[in-house]
């Protein structure tokens, strides 16, 4: 089974030509990780082998990161920038902004400072500095 | 002698004595008062400036902040920022997105990260930035005019760095016709809303433009819960980035629009909805392909304008294609000693390339204050066939007569845009007939900025000083 996508992992964003072929003959539409060594992934376009994972990576198992701002409660009208440290599902990002949107910041935060811990197997961090 | 020498005086005391006796000498000397004064009060209350520094930046974004350290690096310690926000990081405090920094840096950050290593940089070097402070006037003399809570004061710069950045077009622009709810914000504003106050702009949505921050805007409003309807595109191609597409749009199922534009605007008070439109090859609206789209909230994402009002002040000319001031290699404009970099300059589509024009600008401003750079030879550069703009616009040949100097075999990076999207394609730089450089590109877009190089040292067998730089494209099959 062939797949067109483009690389996000860069600005270049290349055009990747996948193709997913089951070793037992069938082709099957749904990926996931329990056909783990059942198939093989050809990936061609791909400028750099970030290209080539990323391509594997979605057709198994896309992810992305997240970024949103979370409310700052002890300080007037401000917001702190936040991001998930590692990459999540794809399918868990509405999932996560949901806990990102429960949640309240008290100040100072650091960047890198961890806001939610072990969230969908990441953290949840901030990405600016509130004095 | 030296009675001599006093009778001389004592005649002159007396021709003096009489003189001052006679009505004219009087009134001579009452005028002549009187312009001393004058003159002191002109010095006082007219004095050219309060503030003297070696550099001054205009800007403390990417661009700013970039151009402040590497004047720095390159041996002008005196460098000041001057910012009209109360917090350095120009338009990336908003920018939440990841993608940031993975040319410049190698590896992916947000824009308040991308922002906060840049400030810490300066900070490092005791770069001072002036927050809070506005510049109202500068002249070709390099003086600011500047304003804060202290007052209005001026100062003066033997080198300048203008890095005011862009601004987006708004719907007056666009000449829309119906109604004038409220509901339609430009892009920018409504990130600004969202990501810094916290607030939300609506339910329902309509973005025109795929321009990034359209894209980027459309993802971020999917997240906070809010259902993109559509993104139009008056354009037959998206002018933003691929990535930016599969990840923004086709994750969240948005469908994108092309050649499509918003016919008209419905509602009093609120938006109440939109009509769309399919547009031929003229952008006339066809008027059998209008569809209304109930929508509550309009964002507009439709091209960015560098904000030039100051540049103009101090008489600098202004490219009409990239709407930014006229410059060479060193990022110099006409004005000497006034130099431009970021998105003032030319709209970016990357804050990695606008850190890298900041870096030329700001070593070109301290080359100027360290009497490094002494042009004398103009070439311009010219669009050719298929390219909309070349920048730097004119380079100078100041190598030619001190061969020694080490950067005498520098390479000088032509950017540029092409006018329409391209598969195969050939670039050649010609001086003249004589080709400097070619690069051959599997696929090129008007959304993305181009790179080529020439060395300086090849254009030294110049043979005609009327003789330009043109960049052309040629398509291959």
């Amino acid at each position: 089974m062939e797949r067109e996508l483009t690389c996000i992992i860069c600005p270049r964003g290349c055009n990747l030509n996948v193709e997913v072929n089951y070793n037992d003959g069938s082709n099957k539409n749904k990926y996931n990780n329990g056909y783990s060594k059942n198939y093989t992934i050809i990936v061609k376009g791909n400028n750099c082998p970030k290209g080539e994972q990323y391509a594997i990576d979605e057709c198994i198992n896309p992810k992305r990161t997240v970024t949103s701002s979370m409310r700052v409660s002890n300080r007037k009208d401000t917001m702190v920038s936040v991001k998930t440290e590692k990459n999540i599902d794809k399918d868990k990002m509405f999932k996560t902004m949901e806990y990102v949107r429960n949640t309240r910041v008290c100040a100072p935060v650091k960047i890198g400072e961890v806001i939610i811990k072990n969230i969908f197997g990441t953290n949840i961090i901030a990405t600016e500095n509130i004095d | 002698m030296i009675d001599g020498t006093d009778k001389t005086k004592n005649k002159d005391k007396e021709n003096f004595y009489e003189y001052t006796k006679k009505e004219s000498y009087q009134q001579e000397k009452v005028e002549n008062e009187n312009m001393e004064i004058e003159k002191e009060l002109y010095t006082e209350h007219n004095k050219e400036y309060d503030i003297e520094h070696d550099i001054v930046v205009i800007g403390a974004g990417p661009a700013g902040m970039a151009a402040a350290i590497s004047a720095f690096d390159n041996n002008v310690k005196d460098v000041v920022i001057i910012e009209r926000e109360e917090k350095p990081g120009g338009i990336l405090k908003q920018c939440i997105h990841n993608g940031f920094g993975l040319h410049k840096l190698g590896r992916e950050l947000t824009g308040p990260e991308y922002a906060a290593y840049y400030e810490k940089m300066v900070n490092e070097r005791n770069i001072k930035i002036y927050c809070g402070t506005m510049v109202i006037d500068i002249t070709k003399n390099k003086i600011i005019t500047v304003q804060n809570k202290d007052g209005i004061f001026k100062i003066k710069a033997k080198a300048l760095i203008l890095a005011m950045g862009c601004r987006e077009r708004s719907r007056g622009a666009l000449n829309i016709p119906g109604t004038r709810p409220s509901g339609i914000f430009s892009a920018g504003t409504a990130q600004k809303l969202i990501n810094c106050k916290g607030y939300s702009v609506g339910k329902k949505v309509v973005i025109l433009g795929s321009g990034d921050i359209g894209l980027i805007m459309a993802r971020r409003l999917s997240l906070e819960g809010a259902k993109v309807e559509a993104v139009c595109e008056i354009m037959p191609y998206s002018v933003g980035l691929k990535r930016n597409i599969t990840q923004c749009l086709k994750d969240f199922n948005i469908p994108l629009y092309l050649s499509t534009t918003v016919a008209e605007i419905h509602g009093s008070g609120r938006l109440e909805g939109v009509t769309i439109a399919k547009v031929d090859e003229n952008r006339n609206i066809i008027e059998e392909t209008k569809k209304y789209i109930p929508c509550d909230t309009l964002l507009l994402s439709v091209g960015l304008i560098p904000e030039n009002e100051l540049t103009k002040n101090a008489g600098i000319s202004i490219d009409n294609f990239t709407n930014g001031a006229i410059v060479d290699e060193n990022r110099q404009t006409e004005q000497s000693g006034i130099f431009a970099c970021g998105n003032v300059l030319q709209v970016h589509d990357l804050v990695d390339y606008v850190s890298d024009e900041a870096e030329i600008a700001g070593k070109g401003a301290a080359d100027y204050v360290l009497n490094k750079l002494n042009g004398q030879i103009i070439i311009k550069t010219v669009p050719g066939n298929g390219v909309r703009y070349v920048l730097p616009q004119r380079i100078n040949l100041i190598y030619e007569y001190n061969k020694n100097r080490e950067d005498y075999k520098r390479e000088i990076s032509l950017f540029f845009r092409v006018t329409k999207p391209f598969g195969k394609i050939k670039y050649t730089v010609k001086l003249g007939d004589k080709v400097l450089n070619t690069a051959i590109r599997l696929k090129a877009s008007p959304g993305e900025m181009e790179k080529i190089t020439i060395k300086a040292n090849d254009l030294e067998k110049i043979s005609n000083k009327d003789e330009k730089i043109t960049v052309n494209l040629e398509e291959l099959s």
